[in-house]
């Protein structure tokens, strides 16, 4: 019954996704007052429709409903309650119906916050939400619907894979989700302003928000799938240019872009057309990394099951949506007047700057990602791209951009003055240099890592120089500038905490890549091994048993320089329905690097250990943590959350 | 002039989505390999015969008759799955096929044989698994069209389905005559 009412409730999202559509852009043509209302409750009938639908599969997986079908392929009664609750979305049909109860999330937010909108602008967002809902809410009643019957219900399920079955893995795709179709709101904001022909300050303070939101849930989304990637998978690695991982990673680049060149439309309305372009690109990107991820167009670890038919509805939905509005975007984009003018030195040019750096980044791993597609396409050629041609195109164009995230908080709007940069560049020169020096010390022979984590002291050293700056220091006293320190806006720590939090997450990654230590050998138990300063021996082997899984455990017991002691336990669990093994790492956590020990295979003459010491890896995980703070402590400020004047504009 | 910049990102997505769609075609499979060795002379081998023991080297895969290599193994089920393709192949077509058990004990191979049946004109063994390695075989069972100067012309990893014979083995034979 519970089923019937799921299925129910989705079939009425999408006629309730066809009248938010129609009523808000028909009115907001009309200028009728009346549809646009009707259009703004029919956004939130369409969320509680899903929330319902949701509500009712999720109870099918709580309950171990096998009746279902993609219940019994992806759940068992044996798996522990929270894996059953995030098996919802371990799956090809839970995981797009929790995609688009997101977009209705965002659609039912944008009625709710964006009271103080212009009733046409509103409303015109408002539709262009519902008509992606509908394209994929007609996708899922289409080709995926998740309250497909099996009959005779089988007597247990199939299981969710064991990869999944883990905290990291439970939180990452709605997270990533919550961002990607966060970049649907910016997307309607951007198509809405096409349709009314005006960009203005108006529009880059209010398209931020909503932007600066998804871009907090990807930022979180992918750090927590690459956090996965380095505890479960075993390998120690946290980035592999895998194209699922670069389809998550293109949105977040030209979405922080996107952050960036609102700022110019906010504050001097300049960079419009190209902001508009930045906010289609990251939401078309979003959809087109949805869709790969789905149809088997390209290999990948992480993709899900293949179906061509589903593959083509899609494809068809992306030609539609990125299409569409990209002509669009041909069609009225270029009437739209230039902004402010500014000078090469200035604000603007260092958001220019970033803002070209990004998308070239994004140009890297698009091509990096589709090239083997692209020449297959031509030639029929096979070929793969791995992490060299990342290293030697997208790493370079990172170092100009530290630089440039440096400078550009110290310059002013419009002109900037190079002597007056200059002397503020002092004390970031001198820190900068320090560090080096020390690392230079600490690690005599290799240059690279000197080199990195130089950049990333110059992006610290700036903010707090910037931060200082804005204090009224040096020259103000301490009591003064404590004063000020309250009054600051919020968005100016947001950007400090952010900008301090990439160059963190710079220093695991530089650490990481060349100071890592690692070990991998038979060893039987007794063995010793030190490696880093570390003392490691396997005491034993032994067998345990999980809920689903039956897991072997060796016991090794490390001792650091310091004479400290303690065991770690690698396991290896083996999943019985799915026949399938993962490796769970033992991770020891301290301030210079993980102690990381994973088992390998098991031998007749002992088992294999791969023990490592991953250098700086705590600080990537705390440098991005730092960026969503950072990103939440921005979106607290006032300036964001009070939606704005402009109730003038609706008469 | 001004107009042609913003009409590039459409032309740009309308390139991707004509490749997107072509890679969509149900022919492609993504995972596919192809293998070195297509056009090439087929790589040097020594392996006693599965039941006389008597050494057979390269040479016999260029003596005027194009040949079907399959490498094969008792525990292997998708073998199991590819062999009545073999026999019809062998029976009912007259093709030349050698076998090769690979990393297969010999009597385990030999009583396969007998139970389901032997499509091969000559069986090879190969147990280390050497000549598999030499051959870029990474797991079978996997399937090489030779001509009859040894020259390598296709490669089929997985097992033969009749959908791969008619759509891809069949065309090729047929154009060496067979």
């Amino acid at each position: 019954m519970i089923n019937e009412i799921g299925h129910f409730a989705l079939v009425l999202a999408l006629g309730l996704a066809i009248a938010q559509s129609l009523f808000s852009l028909w009115g907001a043509a009309k200028r009728d007052l009346t549809l646009m209302t009707i259009g703004r409750r029919a956004a939130y009938l369409q969320f509680f429709a899903l929330a319902l639908s949701f509500a009712a599969l999720t109870n099918a997986f709580l309950v171990s409903d096998f009746s279902l079908a993609v219940v019994a392929e992806n759940s068992h009664s044996a798996k522990p309650l929270l894996f059953k609750f995030a098996g919802v979305w371990g799956n090809h049909e839970g995981s797009i119906l929790l995609w688009v109860l997101i977009l209705a999330l965002f659609g039912a937010a944008v009625s709710w916050f964006g009271q103080g909108l212009p009733v046409t602008l509103q409303a015109r967002v408002i539709g262009v939400q519902g008509l992606i809902g509908l394209g994929f809410l007609a996708f899922i009643v289409g080709t995926s619907d998740p309250f497909l019957r099996v009959f005779p219900a089988p007597l247990d399920g199939r299981d969710l894979n064991p990869l999944l079955q883990d905290i990291g893995l439970a939180i990452h795709p709605p997270m990533l989700y919550l961002g990607y179709v966060g970049f649907s709101v910016a997307f309607a904001f951007a198509i809405a302003a096409l349709l009314e022909g005006q960009v203005d300050a108006a529009w880059g303070r209010w398209v931020r928000p909503w932007t600066l939101v998804a871009w907090i849930f990807l930022t979180g989304g992918i750090s927590l799938g690459s956090w996965w990637a380095y505890y479960e998978l075993g390998w120690g690695g946290w980035w592999f240019w895998d194209p699922v991982e670069n389809v998550s990673f293109m949105p977040w680049l030209t979405g922080t872009a996107l952050l960036h060149s609102a700022i110019v439309v906010e504050k001097r309305e300049a960079l419009r057309s190209w902001t508009i372009l930045l906010a289609i690109l990251t939401f078309s990107l979003s959809l087109i990394g949805t869709f790969i991820v789905r149809s088997g167009l390209l290999t990948s670890v992480h993709a899900f099951a293949v179906d061509p038919e589903r593959g083509v509805f899609i494809l068809g939905l992306l030609a539609i949506a990125i299409g569409g509005s990209l002509i669009l975007y041909a069609w009225r984009a270029p009437d739209m007047k230039g902004g402010g003018i500014f000078a090469p030195v200035s604000r603007e040019g260092a958001l220019l700057l970033n803002n070209l750096l990004l998308a070239t980044a994004m140009a890297t791993v698009f091509l990096g990602t589709l090239y083997p597609l692209i020449i297959e396409a031509i030639n029929g050629a096979k070929i793969s791209i791995g992490p060299p041609f990342y290293s030697q195109t997208f790493v370079p164009l990172m170092v100009p951009l530290l630089v440039a995230m440096g400078i550009g908080p110290l310059l002013p709007w419009k002109r900037g003055d190079l002597v007056k940069l200059a002397g503020r560049l002092k004390l970031v020169a001198l820190m900068t240099a320090f560090v080096m020096a020390i690392v230079l010390w600490k690690d005599a022979g290799q240059l690279w890592p000197v080199f990195g984590i130089g950049l990333a002291a110059w992006v610290i050293s700036t903010a707090l120089v910037d931060l200082a700056g804005r204090l009224g220091l040096p020259k103000a006293s301490l009591a003064v500038a404590w004063k000020r320190a309250g009054g600051l806006p919020r968005a100016a720590y947001g950007m400090a905490l952010a900008h301090i939090g990439l160059a963190v997450a710079v220093i695991g990654m530089v650490g990481s890549s060349f100071w890592t230590e690692e070990f991998i050998g038979l060893m039987k138990s007794g063995d010793s091994q030190d490696l880093a300063g570390y003392h490691f021996q396997l005491e034993k082997m032994e067998a345990a048993e999980g809920p689903n899984y039956q897991a072997r455990r060796a016991i090794v017991s490390v001792q650091d320089s310091g004479g400290n002691k303690y065991t770690m336990e690698p396991e290896q669990r083996f999943y019985p329905v799915r026949k399938q093994t993962t490796t769970e790492a033992a991770i020891r956590t301290t301030l210079w690097g993980d102690v990381y020990v994973t088992l390998g295979e098991v031998q007749k003459d002992g088992v294999v250990l791969r023990l490592a010491f991953r250098s700086m890896i705590p600080w990537l995980w705390f440098g991005a943590l730092l960026l969503v703070l950072g990103g939440l402590l921005s979106l607290s400020d006032r300036r964001l959350r009070v939606a704005a004047p402009s109730k003038v504009s609706e008469a | 002039m001004r107009r042609l910049f913003f009409v590039l990102p459409i032309v740009v997505f309308l390139a991707l989505l004509a490749a997107m769609f072509w890679g969509l075609n149900s022919e492609r499979d993504p995972g596919a390999l192809p293998s070195m060795l297509i056009g090439k002379q087929a790589p040097v081998f020594s392996l006693p015969d599965l039941y006389d023991q008597g050494l057979v080297d390269e040479g016999v895969l260029a003596d005027g008759t194009p040949k079907l290599l399959s490498f094969f193994a008792s525990w292997c089920i998708p073998c199991l799955a590819e062999h009545p393709v073999l026999k019809s192949l062998a029976n009912d077509r007259g093709i030349n096929i050698i076998g090769v058990a690979w990393k297969n004990k010999a009597d385990d191979a030999k009583g396969w044989l007998e139970k389901h049946g032997n499509p091969y004109q000559l069986t090879l063994h190969d147990l280390p698994g050497r000549t598999g390695i030499d051959w870029g075989v990474y797991g079978i069972p996997e399937t090489f069209l030779v001509d009859g100067k040894g020259k390598v012309i296709f490669r089929h990893a997985g097992p033969l389905t009749p959908q791969i014979l008619s759509k891809k083995l069949m065309p090729l034979l047929e154009g060496l005559g067979l």
